[in-house]
C-alpha cells in the first residue's frame, strides 16, 4: 500500500509541470477563442456571450495549470483566492453591463449578419 | 508552454484593446475593459510563473478586485452622471424616508 502511495506521488511529480503547462496553453487558447468572438460578433449581446468564455472557462483552466504548477501551498491557496473573487465578480459585473445596455435601451440586431433590417415584410 | 500561453493571452489583450478602440457603444467599450482586466490577472499570474517568482500573484489579486470596483463605479457613473447619488429614495411628494 505505501509502494502504491509513493510510486503515485513520484508519477505526481514527474507528471505535474506538463500537465500544468498544458493546461495553461489550453486557457490561453480558449481566452483567444473568446476574444475573437468579441472582435467579430455583430452585437453587443452576442459579444458579451463571447466575451464570458474568458471569465469562465479560460481563467478557472488557467487558475487549475497554474495550480498543478505551484511550489507551495501558499501559492494554492492564493491561486484559490483569486478563483474566488473571479467566480464572484465576473458574472455580477457582466448582469450589471447587460443591464445598464438593456435600461439605456440598447436593441439587439434581430436577422442574419448583412442583412438589410428595415425589410419586415418576409419575416414576421 | 507557459511562455506561449502568456503570448497567447497578450495577443488576445490588444485584440480587445482594438475593440475597445473601435466599439460602436459605451457598453462594448466597458465590456472589453471588463474582459481585458480578467486577462491582466491571468496574465500576471503567468508572468509570475514564467519568471520563476510565484509573488506576483499578490498583485493580481489587487488587480482582480479593482477591475470589479472599475466595472460598476464606471457602469454607476454613465447611468447616474455623478458618484454622489443619494442612498435615500424619495417618495412622490419630494420628501426623504428611509428605505
Amino acid at each position: 500500500m505505501a509502494d502504491i502511495l509513493v510510486n503515485l506521488q513520484q508519477f505526481f511529480e514527474i507528471v505535474r509541470y506538463p500537465a500544468g503547462g498544458a493546461l495553461c496553453l489550453i486557457g490561453a487558447i480558449l481566452c483567444v477563442i473568446g476574444t475573437i468572438g468579441v472582435m467579430r460578433f455583430p452585437d453587443f449581446y452576442t459579444r458579451m456571450h463571447a466575451a464570458s468564455i474568458t471569465d469562465t472557462s479560460g481563467a478557472t483552466v488557467i487558475l487549475i495549470g497554474m495550480a498543478l504548477m505551484a511550489p507551495g501551498w501558499v501559492i494554492v491557496v492564493k491561486l484559490a483566492v483569486i478563483f474566488w473573487l473571479l467566480f464572484l465578480t465576473s458574472p455580477t459585473a457582466s448582469h450589471a453591463v447587460a443591464s445598464a445596455a438593456h435600461t439605456a435601451g440598447l436593441q439587439p440586431l434581430i436577422g442574419r449578419v448583412g442583412q438589410e433590417h428595415d425589410d419586415d415584410e418576409g419575416v414576421s | 508552454m507557459t511562455a506561449a500561453a502568456l503570448i497567447a493571452i497578450l495577443l488576445g489583450m490588444i485584440l480587445l484593446l482594438i475593440r475597445t478602440l473601435i466599439g460602436p457603444t459605451l457598453y462594448d467599450r466597458v465590456l472589453a475593459v471588463n474582459s481585458f482586466g480578467t486577462k491582466t490577472v491571468l496574465a500576471l499570474g503567468l508572468l509570475g510563473f514564467v519568471m520563476g517568482r510565484p509573488e506576483f500573484l499578490d498583485i493580481a489579486i489587487l488587480y482582480a478586485m479593482i477591475n470589479f470596483v472599475s466595472t460598476i463605479a464606471i457602469l454607476k457613473f454613465f447611468r447616474y452622471r455623478s458618484f454622489q447619488v443619494p442612498l435615500v429614495r424619495r417618495d412622490a411628494q419630494g420628501g426623504k424616508r428611509n428605505g
